[in-house]
């Protein structure tokens, strides 16, 4: 045979392949209001970067008359290509072939990119799309499933995994986005559960539809299971590309630099936080009046809103923040912010990107409720985070820091490199009410007018102790600066802080509260 | 730059702060202590058979009902000596997780 013939028997067998499941199966995922795997690849890369693997790969399953059945890319598809130039590994499954279920050959095709992205040191993006496991293959559909779950793991901290839900992803299939880093969620697309609706009805009787058990706005806004909520795949994709230019490829380099900008002026830092401290304020304005371009890049903005994580850049570097939200819940701390906040941290440290952390907190969230559901764990998580993180750890305590939650708060107790305070900032054991009380009950007791005599303790305690002066005479603030100043202390720090070098004891691994 | 909607009041260490309140803090159930004289499901599932009668004699321990869940047959016992006040199920009932399967007196 000619080779051009031989290299027309390979298009023809291409075009055959690249059509999925057909035209009718392509029309039913367009009237589901979605993209099909590859429009989706095309949608997220760069033009033309896009280098497919595995295209004829197939499977082998005979049982239940899969013989006769053939089954194109056998429903993923694999490959890599850039995102702005970023190198990126990627698979999509491919609902349109045999509803994107998972069979061996499927799952192979999977743990080679995975295993390329490793072995690349490179990002790893997963677009889910699947009915679940293949029944027909049986225990190796579950072997494949295990296999995955295992390669996310060792993965886990050495490259990103991101994982993209763009239509059901149920039972077992849903460990695999639980254990990567960022999971991406689009409204009425994406469904996760472990147990379907059906399951639920049959066993139960309780009904329930599918977006309220395992829909993108339940995982964004109960579960906590997503990171990024989008309303269309493309807002999704948007998202994950911006994401891509925040992180760095691997964990052995940092995040790329961009060209530094000033953050806007209408962002006017000495007049976000009021200065009556019950008063609230959104912290989110903080964040946008210091860092570059006033571009903060939010993550899980619908969880746990008492407390602010997120992305944005210092002089061009990526920068962490951690932030409490006097807006929502007086920022306090609980299980679920303590829990989000956590992660986050040890994303930052695993990935060398430094933290800064901005707080004003009355302390921990007080109820039945809490304490039975394991705050003492969970918060635990917060302060273990942020002691075990090596990256630069910069602290700026905008108002109240009180009791517990002074501490968790990336306090110098943690090791944080720099601690600097407003003028505002109240850095005491409790808040002046409280402390008065307690310090002053006999002489409030005793006094004939009680009432008045708490009021002036309360306002002697506010006058002594409720200030940065107290910590700062101890070392434990660096420095009180003027609201203004903050960007500048705080772009210095990191400055002085890129090769920063701490040497934790030798082990295993530690044993963080989870 | 904060629009004042729904703003409401949260009690931490006796000072008050203005701030929104989550609906989960605001949905969260007050809390109740277990009472023994209720038995209820701890698990989802259905009745698979009940061992008693209504105004029947029970002691500590005595199996009371069957719950069949999650694949298994799970024995219900009594949490104390007592007499068997109502049942709320009958065979063949699917409860969900807390539903008051019997009361004790």
């Amino acid at each position: 045979m000619p080779l051009n013939k031989k290299i027309r028997e390979l298009q023809e067998k291409r075009e055959k392949v690249l059509l999925g499941g057909g035209e009718q199966a392509i029309e039913k995922q367009k009237a589901m209001g979605k993209r099909t795997a590859r429009e989706r690849i095309m949608a997220l890369l760069d033009a033309n970067s896009f280098n497919e693997y595995d295209l004829f790969v197939e499977h082998d399953a005979r049982d239940f008359d899969m013989d006769k059945k053939s089954l194109p890319s056998d429903g993923v598809i694999i490959g890599s290509g850039t995102i702005y130039g970023a190198p990126v590994a990627i698979f999509a499954q491919d609902f349109t072939v045999a509803g994107g279920s998972l069979g061996l050959m499927h799952s192979r095709k999977i743990t080679k990119i995975m295993d390329h992205a490793l072995k690349m040191r490179m990002p790893l993006i997963g677009i889910n799309d699947s009915g679940g496991a293949r029944i027909q293959e049986g225990v190796n559909s579950l072997a494949g499933y295990g296999e995955i779950f295992f390669r996310n793991t060792i993965s886990s901290g050495v490259i990103p995994q991101l994982s993209v839900i763009l239509g059901p992803c149920a039972g077992g299939a849903v460990y695999s986005p639980a254990l990567t880093d960022f999971v991406f969620v689009v409204d009425n697309i994406s469904k996760m559960f472990i147990t379907g609706p059906e399951v639920i009805k049959t066993v139960l009787g309780e009904e329930i539809s599918m977006e309220d058990l395992g829909g993108a706005r339940v995982h964004s806004e109960v579960t906590g299971n997503a990171h990024f909520f989008a309303l269309s795949e493309e807002e999704c994709f948007d998202q994950i590309k911006k994401l891509i230019t925040f992180i760095p490829w691997n964990n052995g380099q940092k995040a790329k630099m961009l060209e530094p900008g000033e953050p806007r002026p209408e962002y006017n830092i000495n007049k976000i936080v009021p200065e009556d401290p019950t008063l609230p304020y959104d912290v989110k304005d903080v964040i946008r009046a210091i860092v570059d371009n006033s571009d903060f890049f939010e993550i899980m903005e619908l969880y746990a809103k008492n407390i602010v994580i997120g992305f944005g850049r210092m002089g061009g570097r990526t920068t962490g923040f951690v932030a409490n939200q006097p807006l929502e819940m007086a920022g306090v701390l609980d299980v679920d912010s303590s829990d989000k906040a956590a992660r986050f941290i040890r994303y930052c440290d695993a990935f060398n990107i430094p933290i800064i952390t901005l707080v004003d907190l009355p302390g921990y969230l007080p109820g039945v409720d809490q304490e039975h559901a394991g705050v003492i764990r969970h918060g635990a998580k917060v302060l273990y985070a942020y002691s075990e993180a090596t990256v630069p750890k910069l602290t700026v305590i905008l108002r109240k820091a009180y009791g517990g939650g002074y501490i968790a708060m990336s306090s110098r107790h943690l090791r944080a490199d720099f601690v600097f305070a407003w003028p505002s900032a109240e850095i005491a054991v409790m808040g002046p009410e409280g402390a008065a009380n307690i310090i002053f009950r006999k002489e409030i007791m005793s006094s004939d007018d009680p009432e008045g005599m708490r009021k002036q303790k309360v306002e002697e305690y506010k006058t002594k102790f409720a200030n940065p002066y107290v910590a700062a005479s101890r070392g434990y603030v660096d420095a009180v600066i003027e609201p203004s100043e903050t960007r500048k202390f705080l772009m210095h720090s990191i400055e002085v802080s890129q090769n920063k070098d701490v040497t934790m004891p030798q082990k295993k691994h530690g044993l963080p509260p989870f | 730059m904060i629009k004042k909607d729904k703003l409401g009041f949260l009690n931490i260490n006796t000072t008050l702060y203005h701030t929104r309140i989550s609906c989960k803090f605001e949905n969260r159930k007050p809390y109740q202590p277990a009472d023994p004289r209720i038995i209820l499901s701890f698990i989802p599932g259905t009745v698979l058979d009940i061992l008693v009668k209504a105004g029947q004699d029970v002691n500590k321990d005595e199996e009371l009902m069957i719950l069949d869940a999650m694949k298994m047959q799970n024995k219900l016992r009594c949490s104390m000596d007592g007499r068997v006040k109502s049942i709320a199920v009958k065979k063949g009932d699917k409860v969900s997780k807390g539903t008051v399967l019997l009361e004790l007196e």
